[in-house]
């Protein structure tokens, strides 16, 4: 009986296109739909929304207040910008460092290294992120950090916390997941290419700029992407080495509990440059080429 | 042992915003279903209004046996998960023939979402939680005749503001403490009696400065202001009108640029004290002695100013069903084995003035100024702030709390 049915099944999806695609993508496509822009899309409406000033209750009337707040009070324009600029610096922090590490992990070193470099590049995704950002911490520390004792022979002051720390934690932290995408990227470029170009006379390092550049250019897009709009989101390591300053998920973890909407709508402000973000790489074609 | 429950006691007293920290992964998940939560619950805003004197429970406390679900600062109603030895729900359960649940929260905030979403009979809530709650209807008045054990309370936590509203009591005092000003011995000198030393910007310590890191904190600005500028005429430093508050912002704003760091982290505030970056600034008592637990490194003063603190008292909501067991548990709570157990454990003051004599410490009511009343005099406990003015004057607004949140979000973010 089960056995004639479970066949009935298959005949029926063998025969029937549409039921097999819609047997295999219902799960994903709930998960996307549902949890993933449905959240985004109750972050939305409740932006519109606001609270009883008392009791913090949310209220259910369509309000404009939290965004003409956002936008009259020049704070939340200050925190803006300063996210963006970190977010930007430690992206091209993290390119700085990566193009060149994955060049020589992915072209320079024998097949038989990749494999441990590789691995030794991610190992710092294998510790936690707390753990790291408090070693940060110590190590930043204005009067007993390592960089104090590093630097105080040369006469310099260490930065201490605030931005500069942010940044460089930041861009420890989020260095894998530059490095990955750009080195499956060199990894890809058939040899022949670069042969090309040696043999027409080009200096390695001509090479370099106008051969390996420009085809890798799609995947150190796909990490700036990782490391921008991880940056744009982190409210965690400003708050342990960032001294006094605040970055735009600090507001939304600051109100949520008290003013749920405005959290919300604070919370948009990273969803609207992201989605500005991968609009400017859809023009500029870097998306077909991932 | 001592040192393991003292970390505890701040675990509890730092309202785990450290805890949460580490949920952030979670965070990011259960705040999309926050949001729909926040979808499914009623979108109209209830009257605010406290209860009518009717609402009273008449009693007598009897014996129905039930279960009671304790909304709790963490530490305050220990069922021995924290530390076998640290037990006082366990006996309750048996002498009262009452079941026992404890949810523990992290902020004055939580505690009050907790409570108005429900499911909650009982809680220990600060100042600056207990006026939202009592407006915000979600709370019974508590006929203190039917708790014998609250005689024994200090009178100068009876009948306060943030415990009854209108003549009607809304609970029973817990504990206290007084926001200190610390600083590290050495690096201070001569030692601090004012709190000049944080906020005027000619600092000898600027850079090296913390601060708290929460609305409430605008307080301590009005504190400092109270003695500096007294034709601003503050004198409740949770009442303040438009301009009062301006003049505190403007404080904040000046201190800002000596501030090196503000806390909410209890741990992180030790661990830069001990690497020398935070040499002064607003702490608790029990910070101060986890930092003296081996050698004496910091300095906790009360200023001449006076200073904010903590008050927390236990309440009772107003949908409770087992109602016998509410009470007895308010009872049993702030009885002084129960209440020097809990004070000791969490490093604060007990409310009960026999509890002094039965702390495993003898000296504890002295290192927390329990049995002193002038200690208190010029201690702010923690209140919301109201539009109506907590101060009694009726000629001008004061600024609510929801402006004080605003304000203090604006300024930290700019």
């Amino acid at each position: 009986m089960s056995t004639n049915s479970l066949a009935k099944v298959q005949q029926y999806l063998h025969k029937n296109i549409k039921a097999r695609i819609t047997a295999l993508l219902l799960l994903p496509m709930t998960w996307l739909v549902v949890i993933y822009l449905g959240s985004l899309a109750a972050l939305f409406i409740t932006s519109i929304w606001t609270v009883d000033d008392f009791t913090n209750k949310v209220i259910r009337t369509f309000t404009l207040e939290n965004f003409i707040e956002i936008l009259s009070d020049r704070a939340y324009l200050n925190v803006t910008i300063r996210t963006l600029l970190i977010a930007a610096s430690v992206t091209i922090l993290c390119a700085l460092i990566a193009i060149p590490m994955s060049f020589f992990m992915a072209r320079v070193v024998s097949p038989k290294l990749r494999p441990v470099l590789i691995a030794l590049a991610i190992t710092p995704l294998w510790a936690s992120y707390l753990v790291k950002i408090y070693a940060w911490r110590t190590m930043m520390s204005p009067e007993s950090g390592f960089l104090t004792w590093l630097l105080s022979p040369f006469g310099i002051k260490s930065p201490g916390y605030g931005l500069v720390s942010v940044v460089l934690a930041l861009t420890y932290l989020w260095l894998p997941y530059m490095i990955i995408p750009i080195y499956a990227g060199m990894e890809r470029l058939p040899n022949s290419i670069l042969d090309a170009s040696s043999d027409l006379g080009a200096k390695p390092f001509k090479t370099f700029f106008k051969v390996v550049l420009p085809l890798t250019y799609p995947a150190i897009i796909a990490g700036s992407i990782f490391t921008f709009s991880l940056s744009m989101g982190d409210y965690i390591a400003v708050q342990i080495v960032g001294g006094t300053f605040q970055m735009l998920g600090n507001v939304v973890y600051q109100n949520f509990a008290l003013d749920l909407p405005f959290s919300a709508a604070v919370a948009l402000i990273p969803v609207i440059v992201m989605v500005l973000y991968l609009t400017l790489i859809r023009k500029s074609g870097a998306l077909e080429n991932l | 042992m001592r040192f393991v429950a003292t970390t505890q006691q701040i675990k509890g007293r730092n309202k785990t915003l450290n805890k949460k920290r580490l949920l952030t992964s979670l965070l990011a998940i259960a705040s999309s279903t926050v949001l729909i939560a926040g979808c499914s619950s009623s979108g109209t805003s209830e009257e605010a209004a406290p209860a009518e004197e009717s609402a009273v429970y008449q009693g007598p406390v009897g014996d129905t046996p039930g279960t009671i679900n304790i909304l709790a600062w963490p530490g305050y109603a220990e069922d021995g998960s924290t530390d076998p030895a640290v037990d006082w729900v366990t006996p309750f359960e048996k002498e009262s023939g009452c079941e026992v649940n404890v949810k523990t929260y992290g902020t004055s905030d939580e505690a009050v979402q907790l409570m108005q979403s429900g499911g909650y009979d009982v809680i220990s809530a600060s100042g600056d939680a207990s006026l939202r709650l009592i407006y915000g209807g979600d709370l019974q008045p508590v006929n203190l005749d039917l708790i014998p054990n609250y005689a024994d309370i200090f009178d100068n936590l009876k009948d306060r503001p943030w415990n009854t509203v209108d003549g009607l009591n809304y609970g029973v005092p817990h504990g206290r403490g007084a926001n200190v000003l610390q600083y590290t011995i050495g690096k201070v000198d001569p030692a601090p009696d004012s709190w000049s030393l944080v906020w005027e910007a000619n600092s000898p310590v600027a850079g090296k400065i913390t601060a708290y890191d929460s609305a409430i904190y605008i307080a301590d600005a009005a504190v400092y202001l109270m003695s500096t500028k007294p034709e601003l005429g503050i004198t409740d430093p949770y009442a303040l009108d438009q301009t009062q508050f301006d003049a505190a912002m403007e404080l904040l704003k000046q201190q800002k640029p000596l501030v090196g760091e503000y806390w909410a982290d209890y741990t992180k505030y030790i661990e830069a004290v001990q690497s020398g970056s935070i040499v002064a600034g607003t702490s608790w008592q029990v910070i101060a002695n986890v930092l003296n637990g081996e050698k004496e490194t910091v300095g906790a003063v009360k200023p001449k100013e006076g200073a904010t603190g903590w008050s927390d008292t236990w309440m009772i909501s107003k949908n409770v069903e087992a109602v016998d067991c509410a009470y007895k548990w308010l009872n049993w709570i702030i009885k002084p084995e129960v209440n020097a157990q809990a004070a000791e454990w969490f490093g604060e003051a007990p409310a009960n003035s026999k509890a002094c004599a039965l702390t495993a410490n003898k000296d504890h009511c002295k290192l927390y100024h329990a049995e002193e009343t002038d200690y208190w005099s010029n201690v702010y406990y923690w209140k919301t702030p109201t539009e109506t003015c907590l101060d009694g004057r009726t000629d001008v607004k004061c600024v609510p709390y929801s402006e004080w949140v605003k304000a203090w979000s604006s300024f930290r973010s700019a």
